[in-house]
């Protein structure tokens, strides 16, 4: 069994401590399992993320790669030790410079960035990133980052109380759940774990696709003291089919019989925490036989379907069409064609999926990550035979999402121990079971057509995409979907045909990650636009200045756009830096040399919120007898800031200051449903829902009080002030009749964007609310080595209304570095990527300088005008690096990622037809 | 997963044989003695998987149930740190990267510390031993070619006796060394008369940082009188044991400094036999180390090429 523990003596941020522990328990476990430090953070269990890093005597080190007898004597530092009574300078920094955003890599970087500090107080920009190089961050693009730990000794920052009412909206506040994401305190799902508490472990296909027979388990279970119970399909009380459109539900939560891709789920092992560490899988009695299986779209096309009634493994597809199409290209002045492949993306939050599930009474609860507890509500209910309402998700803090933790994971497998035993569950993916079992970037294979007359009007365009969507349905039928509504891009094309396949395979289950599909369609229509603007002998910046979409005309879905529409003011945002960037390229690249400079320029439009689909929030808010503001915000922060935008704009609905709110989460059991975290949704229809909110509370004051409209109200104390000219009431809030929830005064609004269906011919209204941007890339190829350096992104963003121009900021920085990665590095290969070493995604060192433009174009329907951002800013990155790469050196890269081999062979091809 | 552990067995393929769950229900044993002497006579007895700098031995175990005794030599202070002795420049098998790298050494070792600089993250670099990085035997093992061009030497006791390997005849293939059974590392070792020269050392990788090499160059050269006295280059992750390129040294010797990159263009690389794998193709692999092997050589021989990532 396991090691004899030894006695172990340590310092530990000051306090000497001594336990009895097994000699080779990782440090990390020894902290957070031992010691209840759980502000260092374990993201792979193998040196690659440096989330786990602390510092022993006076060097910083993974612990999860130290052992337990190694820090005998030692002194260690973790998170928890950095503040001293008040913040660390580097932590305040970090808050002060939006440097946090999920916060789960944060504790390993301030760490690091500490034990740096204090050799090196003034380190240059180079080097902060090599000294915070081993620490992967998947939210901020690391620029925020450099910049904290650069200015480390700054100005505080601007204090939320300083905040004046009505004045939150377009300032930028530290974040409201910011504080404790900096000292450690934030719990994630992995982070709390009830004593008692059982452990799963989840039996899992080795598989692409077999079939199974699982042997005696009682006989297992006997075999193996301190295991409790196996579970299988056979144990689901309820339906054994879930999925996040209800229509398409099509997965197990354990698999029946036949398992789809290699990593789906088939059988649970539970039993005690010592117990199921101890076990090894391959001990299971389960015998497999594979099935025949097809990887690619191509090959699952003619296999026979992994669902019934999906013939041709076809899961749906989506179409778009207007004018005659065919007829445009037949007549244009010029035509381009291309064909370009995507791959699979891993979401790579540092965050594994965690948390654990627990009976409290006759109601389920579930603590876990998650961006979408109501849906997660829904689904497990479902799953387990249990009405919704008594299934409780109380929602821990996400270590990033993407788009991934939209869907349930472990949340039905806990939930079903829970249930049968009547002991607390708890489960941790290890960052294997996550890459392996949960959702990835649809893999696309893309062609297209588009046309333009001789002034450079673009007059037509067809395109046609498969994309993998997996074993299973997901999120699939929403990329087929999104796809040809969005492939245009932000342009009139008033002849179109676009057509997206989800099609089912044995490889890893597509869902969604920011953006459903549209960064790869970019792609793809960004890179021809650049051979067409060639082609006519247009700059390429004007040639898109030319196109775009402005306020009075139609989408490709003949939806009239009235007003709002800022793609023009975002490109024309980039004139001063393109020329100048061109200006600078064609100087260096006339002198011949192994290096090459290109500079690309790419757009997005995005439609936020669901597509045709009603996608309701609604936001609560009550003012207590003590005089806080309590904000039922249920639209889930996974570091995106939602906790903050969405008060703020509240606040200023309801013209109290910011620093009267206090904020209540996700929680299923006292927060109503503001809808999942996705669709580029929480700010402008959560927000809308707060905006709502707080005037309706803002009105039942002022009638109470009887007053107009233009009186402000403040709150001092336990009372409410109400004034208007020289009428000055003073409402003791403790005197008042209080509502079920215990407030004086409350108030909720829901609201869902008005959209229209879309027709056979994908003509409709399908989003009340589009966003836009425009990226400019300046890099530098190696020709010999097909090496990509990227050396400045200038990025034009319209927002509508900046509510936090540093969140927003966040924001764009973080998905520039995930089209960094999309564009250069990230391939997941399964079976052969399944760690965070060979998938790579960007480091501190791979995302250059990020100029930010916030273009403020106003949309009548957003709160405040406010359209959404979170995944407009990764769509244009790629094909504005691709099309820089050929600008540099004429290659064009048909798939991504460009990784040096591919770009070297496109170099070369070039060279070869010269 | 970086490569700086110590595996006397290899745990993945005792895992296949399903001797692991022969351990199981028995006492697993650990010991960290203080004396190579007792050390060594322990590993005389029984098997043991040796945990120094713990990058690779907790990485290989994952997740999986730990079933092998483990002997930690973290208690051993003879082979901590670098050392000097008459003819050689000793590193003691418990050396970390970082250690290296505070350690004053002749330019000849400057390949070493830039690729001492690229072992994974300084996390890793604080932790992680050389010696290790040479039993890991990964094919992208940072720290062998630049060892390599020093004629680096693996000092290997057992409670029998104790030899001396020239490095490249340490490791036999990927993952696969010479070690036989109750053997360890104990040091490596570099010939005085191999701390010549300048050096340098070329990595290419897919991202700035933590990343495994597509394929990495390391070059050290002396030149006497405005020609290549002595030229020693070797390439890693271009064949399943990084190689020194003998033929292009033996090319290299007596021609001027300015020469090396035109022979290296038209050296065909016999030594090398690079494969396809997730990282890239062999056909690019086998570009790339051209330019590599030309730019670390450049390095070495003053040249302005620029050392370390090339990413």
């Amino acid at each position: 069994m396991s090691l004899a523990t030894i006695p172990l003596c340590f310092e530990i941020n000051g306090t000497t401590v001594a336990i009895d522990v097994s000699p080779v328990e990782r440090l990390s476990a020894v902290l957070r399992d031992e010691l209840g430090l759980t502000g260092t953070k374990v993201g792979c269990d193998a040196g690659d993320c440096g989330a786990c890093s602390v510092i022993v005597d006076d060097e910083v080190v993974c612990a999860c790669l130290m052992s337990a007898a190694s820090v005998e004597g030692a002194s260690v530092r973790t998170v928890e030790g950095l503040a001293n009574g008040s913040l660390s300078a580097l932590q305040q920094s970090f808050l002060r410079h939006g440097a946090a955003q999920c916060g789960i890599c944060t504790p390993g970087l301030l760490v690091t960035a500490t034990a740096l500090l204090e050799k090196n107080p003034a380190p240059s920009e180079a080097e902060v990133q090599d000294a915070l190089g081993g620490v992967l961050c998947r939210c901020t693009g690391y620029r925020k980052i450099v910049r904290a730990v650069t200015n480390a000794n700054g100005p505080t920052a601007l204090d939320t109380a300083l905040i004046p009412s009505r004045a939150a909206v377009g300032a930028s506040p530290i974040r409201l759940d910011g504080e404790r994401k900096v000292t450690g305190a934030e719990i994630f799902g992995a982070d709390e774990r009830p004593k008692d508490a059982l452990s799963v472990l989840v039996v899992r296909s080795p598989h692409w696709h077999a079939a199974f027979e699982i042997g005696d388990t009682e006989a297992f279970v006997r075999a193996h003291p301190g295991v409790l119970a196996v579970f299988t399909a056979a144990d689901i009380p309820g339906r054994n089919r879930f999925g996040v459109i209800p229509p398409f539900a099509d997965q197990p939560a354990l698999a029946e019989h036949r398992a789809r891709f290699r990593g789906e789920a088939v059988a649970l092992i539970a039993g005690e925490r010592a117990a199921i560490e101890d076990l090894d899988p391959a001990d299971f009695p389960i015998v497999w036989k594979e099935l025949p299986h097809a990887l690619s779209p191509d090959e699952a096309k003619i296999l026979p379907p992994l669902h019934e009634g999906r013939n041709g493994n076809l899961l749906t597809q989506g179409y778009v069409e207007c004018g005659d199409p065919e007829a445009a290209l037949a007549n244009a002045h010029a035509t381009v064609s291309g064909a370009v492949e995507t791959s699979y993306v891993e979401h790579a939050y540092i965050e594994p999926e965690a948390g654990f599930a627990a009976m409290e009474g006759d109601t389920l609860i579930i603590k876990a990550c998650t961006q979408a507890p109501y849906m997660d509500r829904d689904d497990t209910a479902a799953v387990l035979g249990l009405p919704p309402e008594k299934v409780r998700i109380v929602p821990l803090a996400t270590g990033g999402g993407f788009g991934s933790k939209l869907d349930i994971s472990l949340q039905p497998l806990i939930g079903l121990v829970a249930l049968k035993t009547g002991r607390p569950a708890a489960l941790v993916y290890t960052r294997g079971d996550s890459m392996r079992s949960t959702t990835k970037r649809h893999p696309a294979a893309m062609k297209a057509t588009i046309s333009a007359d001789a002034e450079g009007r673009i007059t037509g365009m067809v395109f046609e995409g498969d994309f993998n969507t997996g074993a299973y349905a997901s999120w699939g039928p929403t990329v087929a979907n999104r796809v040809p509504v969005h492939a245009s891009g932000p342009y009139v094309t008033l002849n179109y045909r676009a057509v997206g396949r989800a099609i089912h395979t044995n490889g890893p289950i597509s869902g969604a990650f920011r953006g459903f599909g549209v960064p790869q369609a970019t792609i793809m229509q960004e890179t021809l636009y650049d051979r067409l603007a060639e082609k006519l002998g247009l700059d390429r910046l004007e040639f898109r200045i030319l196109n775009a979409l402005t306020n009075g005309q139609k989408t490709t879905c003949g939806q009239l756009l009235t007003s709002g529409v800022g793609i023009r003011q975002c490109l024309e945002e980039l004139r001063p830096q393109w020329r100048r960037a061109l200006d600078t390229a064609a100087r260096l690249n006339a002198t011949a040399g192994k290096t090459r400079r290109g500079v690309g320029v790419a757009s997005c439009w995005y439609g936020c919120g669901n597509t045709s689909l009603p996608n309701p929030s609604t936001i609560r808010l009550g003012i207590t007898p003590s005089g806080r503001v309590v904000l039922h915000q249920g639209a889930v922060d996974i570091g995106q800031g939602s906790n903050t935008v969405v008060t703020q704009i509240c606040a200023d609905a309801l013209g109290l200051p910011l620093s009267t709110f206090t904020l209540l989460g996700g929680d299923t059991g006292i927060t109503p449903d503001a809808g999942k975290t996705s669709a580029s949704r929480q700010t402008f229809v959560s927000g809308k829902a707060a905006e709502l909110a707080g005037r309706q509370l803002r009105e039942k004051i002022l009638r109470f009080a009887n007053v107009s409209e233009a009186a402000e109200i403040a709150i001092e104390g336990q009372h409410l002030l109400v004034s208007e000219g020289e009428v000055r009431r003073s409402i003791a809030l403790s005197s008042l009749p209080l509502d079920a929830d215990g407030y004086a005064f409350a108030a909720e609004a829901t609201y869902d964007p008005p959209t229209e269906a879309l027709d056979e011919k994908g003509q409709g209204k399908p989003y009340a609310v589009y966003g836009y941007g425009a990226q400019l890339v300046e890099l530098e190829v190696d020709v010999t080595l097909g090496t990509v350096k990227l050396l400045k992104f200038t990025a034009a963003h319209d927002v509508g209304r900046a509510v936090n121009p540093l969140l927003a900021e966040g924001q764009i920085e973080g998905g520039i570095a995930q089209g960094i990665g999309l564009a250069l590095m990230e391939e997941y290969i399964p079976g052969h990527t399944e760690n965070l070493h060979d998938y790579l995604i960007p480091t501190i060192g791979d995302v250059p300088e990020i100029e930010t433009i916030l273009v403020e174009v106003p949309d009548p329907e957003g709160p405040f005008g406010v359209k959404g951002l979170g995944e407009h800013v990764l769509i244009p990155t790629a094909p504005a690096i691709l099309n820089a790469i050929r600008h540099a050196t004429g290659a064009e890269i048909t798939k991504v990622p460009a990784t040096p081999a591919r770009v070297l062979e496109a170099i070369q091809a070039v060279e070869k037809a010269l | 997963m970086y490569t700086n552990e110590f595996r006397a067995h290899t745990n993945d393929k005792r895992r296949r044989d399903g001797e692991r769950a022969g351990k199981r229900g028995m006492a697993i044993r650990y010991a960290k003695p203080t004396d190579l002497e007792e050390a060594l006579r322990l590993l005389g007895e029984a098997r043991w998987t040796i945990l120094a700098g713990g990058t690779d031995f907790y990485p290989a175990l994952g997740s999986a149930p730990l079933r092998d005794d483990v002997l930690d030599i973290n208690g051993l202070a003879a082979l901590k740190g670098v050392s000097e002795t008459e003819n050689h420049i000793v590193i003691g098998a418990r050396a970390t990267w970082t250690e290296l790298l505070r350690h004053p050494l002749p330019p000849a070792f400057d390949a070493l510390k830039l690729a001492a600089r690229e072992v994974g993250s300084i996390q890793i670099q604080n932790s992680g031993t050389v010696a290790g990085n040479l039993c890991n035997a990964s094919p992208a093992a940072d720290g062998v070619p630049p060892l390599l061009i020093l004629d680096a030497e693996v000092e290997i006791r057992s409670a029998r006796e104790k030899r001396i390997l020239p490095l490249k005849d340490f490791i036999l293939g990927n993952r696969k060394t010479a070690l036989g059974p109750g053997e360890m590392v104990t040091a490596v070792r570099i010939p005085r008369q191999a701390a010549s020269g300048t050096s340098g050392f070329v990595k290419l990788g897919a991202r700035r940082y933590l990343v495994i090499s597509i394929a990495m160059a390391a070059a050290r050269v002396v030149v006497a009188e405005g020609k290549v006295a002595e030229a020693a280059i070797s390439v890693g992750s271009c064949s399943a044991v990084a190689q020194r390129l003998v033929g292009l040294e033996e090319r290299l010797k007596g021609e001027p400094p300015q020469a090396c990159s035109g022979i290296v263009a038209t050296y065909n690389f016999p030594e090398l036999s690079p494969i396809d794998d997730v990282r890239g193709t062999a056909s690019y692999r086998l570009q790339a180390a051209r330019e590599i092997v030309a730019r670390a050589s450049l390095q070495a021989t003053g040249g302005d090429a620029e050392g370390g990532l090339a990413a």
